[in-house]
């Protein structure tokens, strides 16, 4: 008696398998490869030196040989980054869950964490710095902050967001508040929070190499930001560019991680990860 | 699908037949100050399928929602003389809902969905495995478990909705418009399986619609509604002989039964009959 035939599951993968996918893939990394020649070519065609611009040879050189003192500088970094970024999802997602519990909380605190947000962050770094017992705490609270609020207002909305018809339902059978909001709340705002998640995840690279200038920190145990510094100071133009690549590096690898887990979690049934099929 | 000659309406003195839910001078004003329903009283007998059949804007989802205990009545009461009802003065377990949209979980399968009540309740899933298949298989959707909405028809995802509602083995089934964005061929097809449950299950069945041919289709009484404020205008039995299936749709009782209807229809929002 029903009305149509079954329908085979679309099984779309990440990176898909189809000659288009393929091309997607190949078409980006030739235009990289091509303006990387081209660059090298620029230097060579007119002797330009390395302490103005340094060819991509010269910072593949200096990835290689400071690679010692730039992999620590590159795991501080990864380090404050990840512990931020999940520092700000538990708080982001707890305090979103706190702040739609009812409208008279939601109304006495939302401003304060849009104060937090709208201050920029290099504004209150110096604050920080003071109370803060290391520089690193300092350095985390910053990325903290920044990462933090993506996620909450995010969050927020989508706890918001939730279709009536289906909270009616839930009243309807009986559910606890507990129950509501781990059947129905939590995965309905999935979308949200990766949205928040993807936004987050930059961010709290952004402000934990823009709070390391602010701090100014420096020596052992320092991040990219503070090689990014120093090696502005001695003139060592290729190691600036080298801490630069990392970071960019850096970034695209938590884009993509936060990405995959966004497919992930998604892809069975939100329209965003669908392809459109008409 | 062929139709038993089944009766279509209980025989009389049947043990269902007992008030199942009375509603006493029911008002609702909402806090816009809009006055939805204004004493309307109605006592619905179980094994009964009843139609709100009215224009828009009476109160007819206000009412199905206010038995459904989601909002509170502004006076008058509703009474459960049959049910054991919990702190909320509703009878739990008792009652399932279907919504004009059919209100799914998009994050879950079509098990999942139809899980979900017996979920809230803590039921295992390994103890409601059984009754879940056998709900989906009821309405035609065995092979369809572990589908995602997305991958179902319009028609599909309403049945999802209707499984979900029976899954409970409810006494009252309370339905809101349930087929109003369908297409008619759809329409007419859930319109059976509605019945055929109906005379399979021995529900009770409060069917909300604006359609004068759906209501006579299904109904063995009517009540009509009245808008500004929502109150009942007419309240009727619908008795027919017949079975209702294709024939009866082409039938002239049923031609009667929907010239009767409309008429009440025209009266209520104070139209001229014809």
């Amino acid at each position: 008696m029903s009305e149509a035939q079954p329908l085979a599951p679309p099984k779309p993968g990440f990176f898909g398998r189809n000659r288009e996918t393929i091309l997607r893939t190949i078409i980006p990394i030739c235009v990289v490869v091509a303006l990387i020649l081209l660059w090298q070519l620029i230097i060579t065609a007119n002797g330009i030196p390395q302490y103005i611009l340094p060819g991509p040879l010269a910072v593949a050189t200096s990835l290689y040989n400071d690679w010692g003192t730039l992999w620590p500088a590159l795991w501080v970094t990864t380090q404050i980054t990840m512990q931020a970024l999940t520092l700000a999802l538990i708080g982001g997602v707890g305090i979103a869950i706190f702040l739609v519990q009812s409208k008279w909380i939601e109304t006495a605190f939302y401003p304060i964490t849009v104060i937090l947000q709208v201050t920029p962050i290099v504004a209150i770094a110096p604050l920080i710095l003071i109370y803060a017992p290391t520089t690193q705490v300092a350095l985390l609270i910053c990325a903290f902050l920044v990462a933090f609020f993506p996620i909450l207002s995010n969050m927020v909305q989508g706890l918001k967001s939730v279709d009536h018809n289906l909270l009616n339902l839930f009243d309807l059978y009986g559910a606890s508040r507990w129950q509501t909001l781990l059947y129905l709340k939590l995965p309905s705002s999935l979308p949200y929070f990766m949205t928040g998640l993807r936004i987050g995840g930059g961010l709290a690279l952004i402000a934990a190499v823009v709070a390391e200038f602010a701090a100014g920190s420096a020596g052992a145990g320092s991040g990219l930001a503070f090689r990014l510094l120093e090696s502005q100071y001695r003139l060592n133009i290729p190691r600036l560019f080298a801490a630069l690549v990392l970071l960019s590096l850096l970034g695209v690898v938590i884009f993509a991680i936060t990405s995959f887990i966004s497919w992930l979690s998604l892809h069975r049934w939100h329209e965003s990860s669908l392809k459109r099929e008409n | 699908m062929t139709t038993p000659q089944a009766p279509l309406m209980p025989a009389p003195g049947d043990a269902r037949k007992r008030p199942l839910v009375v509603m006493r001078s029911v008002s609702k004003m909402f806090s816009s100050g809009t006055l939805a329903l204004s004493g309307m009283s109605l006592t619905v007998e179980g094994g009964e399928f009843v139609s709100l059949l009215g224009p828009s804007g009476c109160g007819k989802s206000t009412a199905l929602r206010i038995i459904a205990g989601l909002g509170d009545v502004s006076t008058g009461s509703i009474d459960w003389p049959s049910s054991r009802i919990n702190s909320k003065g509703l009878p739990e377990g008792d009652i399932s809902f279907v919504f004009q949209e059919p209100t799914l979980m998009p994050w879950q399968t079509v098990f999942g969905n139809v899980y979900l009540p017996l979920k809230l309740r803590g039921v295992s899933k390994a103890a409601a495995r059984d009754e879940i298949m056998k709900t989906l298989a009821t309405v035609g959707l065995q092979d369809f478990a572990e589908a995602y909405p997305r991958e179902l028809s319009g028609g599909m995802k309403m049945r999802v909705s209707i499984a979900r509602a029976l899954v409970t083995k409810p006494k009252l089934l309370l339905m809101d418009e349930p087929f109003a964005a369908l297409d008619e061929i759809t329409r007419q097809k859930l319109n059976d399986d509605v019945l055929r449950l109906w005379r399979e299950t021995g529900i009770t069945v409060i069917f909300v619609t604006h359609s004068v041919f759906e209501s006579a289709y299904l109904s063995n009484r009517i009540v009509v509604m009245k808008a500004r404020p929502g109150r009942v205008h007419a309240d009727f039995p619908l008795v027919t002989s017949m079975s209702r299936d294709a024939h009866y749709r082409t039938s002239e009782d049923y031609r009667q039964a929907c010239e009767k209807v409309s008429n009440m229809l025209l009266e209520a929002i104070g139209g001229e009959e014809h």
